[in-house]
């Protein structure tokens, strides 16, 4: 691992190599928000704002993904079976993704990449992106990533680190995938001062002292999930929710899926979708039973999945990155920091 | 510089893709009750080697796919020991459901797995299994009993019971294997209907759990009870066992949820931690005692 020190100057110039390589994502301003997007030819990634509105877990995990195409025409040959279609995985990379969006990808990778299976959408497109991370120097006010176990400089899952320092930016080369993307770039591989790594780390305690709100989760684990399950709080908690589910398609660690057939005429394509746990139908049987027919039951589901559930499948801490997404973007004001506590601080 | 991905990651993942279903033509469409919403789909594989890859036990279930319409989790109504095609029974509920029964012999459509796990056939060996069933959550005890009566196994299982009921004698499913098996004597058939006014039933009357009290034989170390059912059942025919003395890990049950990818990815069957399409569909009660009570 090594710190560089990159010109500003140099910066533009360097992103328009890379983009001459291959696709870069970035944060763009999309109508009033922020979104992360393929950049346009000579766009730059809008590194001003604290964070995108969504989160960019679309670029590995697109919302709405074609999986296969079928023909319903009896004169083909092949009608009615489904077919593998060829499919983007060559490399790009997100330029000025923050590092819990990147630390998340980490945490959603347990459930795509098992032992056991396998999911090759997710996986290719993953494995053929650099994540080109920006520290936050001013973190957002409901940030808590420094007790949901992740940071402000937080390098898990990012092949670089950039950070802000007036007219450069320090990187931090995690990877060989990273070392490789600097390379590309042009920037200046020896441009290596000694002093580099320890501004890095005074940027990094003035970052950490600026997050205030924060989660206790150490108790989590040996709550007994179905006392926790049946806690009276759950109602109280449920009570404003609406079931939008903004806050399943904002997080960057929610993964859940639909698959649906979409036909046009006699030839179609069977999809997957985004969804989320906060809609009925999600778990609607054909026979008309759903066991999760009530709100309060879909909501307990949300949170008792990222802060216990997985935190016992996979023993690897919370399902969530303490992004603040939810809360900001909750309609009603529903805060996971509050949910959190409640069911760290539950005695049965 | 090379920023190929198959460079950078030491060897690219190339995995089979679990989502893709295997081609299969429907041979037979057997309508299986008097309301005509089962239906019996026998399915052969198009590609030859799809079968050797398709390798089940009883109690696994499938994703069948219809291009156009979508997916349903299904459990495996043929047995591993039959050869040649796989056997489902679908019951009519839902769109993919609908329109399969309306689908023909020749019918292309598609099958992926086998998902899930199955009845703990290496635990139940050398022991007294008994098979409680009720309305069209037979399917995959027929799996089973077709395993179990396969002349290579049965010598692997003591005393084997069944109790199945339904609404009425045309509601039963695999009728004239139930006949069959009332022969045998290497099993013990309690075939019950709720009710009916057929002069000629020679079987049993009475719901199962009624049924399960009378004719099932006491639970010991030695005796597994696998049950299958609508809710109503389960729920009647759990008190009847407590009764009969078997233990809570020597109950075994079978689970149905919404399910789409069958993989324990897609996020949506899960009870507690568990995926049922994974994890699942069989847990002991033992096991579900000790998870939420959401399904």
């Amino acid at each position: 691992m090594k710190v560089i020190k990159i010109d500003k100057k140099n910066w533009a110039e360097g992103l328009k190599r890379l983009a001459d390589k291959f696709p870069l994502f970035g944060p763009a301003q999309q109508d009033e928000f922020h979104i992360f997007k393929e950049l346009d030819k000579g766009e730059l990634p809008d590194l001003r704002l604290q964070n995108t509105r969504l989160s960019p877990k679309s670029v590995v995990y697109p919302q709405s993904e074609t999986m296969f195409e079928y023909t319903l025409d009896e004169k083909q040959e092949d009608h009615h079976i489904l077919k593998e279609i060829d499919k983007d995985h060559l490399p790009r990379a997100i330029v000025g993704i923050r590092p819990c969006d990147a630390k998340a990808f980490l945490l959603v990778k347990r459930n795509f990449d098992t032992p056991e299976y396998k999911d090759p959408y997710w996986i290719k497109a993953y494995e053929a992106t650099t994540l080109i991370g920006y520290a936050c120097n001013t973190p957002c006010s409901n940030c808590f990533c420094t007790t949901a176990g992740c940071g402000p400089f937080h390098e898990e899952g990012l092949d670089v680190l950039l950070i802000d320092a007036a007219d450069h930016y320090f990187a931090k080369i995690m990877s060989e995938k990273g070392e490789n993307l600097i390379t590309a770039a042009g920037w200046d591989m020896a441009a290596e001062a000694g002093d580099l790594e320890e501004q890095v780390q005074t940027l990094k305690q003035a970052a950490e002292t600026k997050i205030t709100a924060r989660v206790s989760t150490d108790k989590l684990k040996d709550k007994d999930t179905t006392a926790l399950f049946e806690a009276s709080f759950w109602e109280d908690v449920a009570f404003a929710c609406i079931n939008c589910g903004t806050c399943t398609y904002a997080c960057p660690t929610c993964w859940c899926f639909d698959i649906q057939d979409e036909t046009f005429g006699s030839s179609g394509i069977r999809i997957r979708n985004w969804d989320s746990c906060m809609y009925p139908l999600f778990t609607h049987h054909g026979s008309g039973h759903n066991p999760r027919d009530m709100k309060m039951q879909r909501v307990r589901q949300r949170f008792m999945h990222k802060l216990k559930y997985y935190v016992d499948k996979y023993a690897n801490g919370i399902q969530c990155v303490g992004c603040g997404r939810c809360i900001r973007l909750c309609p009603v004001n529903i805060d996971i920091r509050k949910v959190c506590d409640l069911m760290n601080s539950f005695e049965s | 510089m090379n920023l190929n991905p198959k460079s950078i990651l030491k060897g690219e993942v190339e995995v089979q893709n679990p989502y893709l279903p295997y081609p299969v033509r429907i041979e037979e469409i057997i309508t299986e009750t008097e309301d005509k919403n089962l239906k019996t789909f026998k399915l052969v594989f198009i590609n030859p080697g799809d079968e050797e890859k398709f390798k089940y036990q009883a109690g696994q279930f499938a994703e069948l796919s219809v291009a156009g319409k979508g997916e349903i989790p299904i459990g495996i109504a043929s047995s591993p020991t039959e050869k040649g095609f796989l056997m489902f029974t679908v019951n009519k509920v839902g769109l993919v459901t609908s329109h399969l029964h309306n689908m023909k012999a020749g019918d292309i459509m598609g099958v992926r797995g086998p998902f899930g796990n199955w009845y703990p056939w290496d635990i139940m060996e050398g022991k007294n299994v008994v098979i409680i069933g009720g309305g069209f959550a037979f399917t995959t005890l027929r799996s089973s009993i077709i395993y179990m009566l396969d002349p290579a196994n049965r010598p692997k299982f003591k005393d084997i019971h069944v109790i199945y009921g339904a609404r009425t004698p045309g509601m039963l499913l695999y009728r004239n294997e139930l006949a069959e098996w009332e022969k045998r004597d290497d099993i013990n058939m309690h075939i019950t209907v709720d009710a009916t006014d057929d002069p000629n039933w020679k079987y049993n009357i009475g719901f199962v759990p009624t049924i399960t009290n009378q004719k099932a034989p006491p639970g010991n170390p030695d005796t597994y009870a696998i049950v299958c059912g609508p809710p109503i059942m389960i729920k009647f025919t759990q008190p009847v066992l407590d009764t009969l003395d078997y233990a809570h890990n020597h109950i075994i049950m079978s689970l149905e949820m919404r399910m789409k990818c069958g993989i324990g990815i897609c996020g949506r069957c899960n009870i507690g931690k568990e995926y049922v399409c994974k994890d699942g569909p069989v847990f002991t009660l033992d096991q579900l005692n000790q998870m939420p009570k959401e399904y």
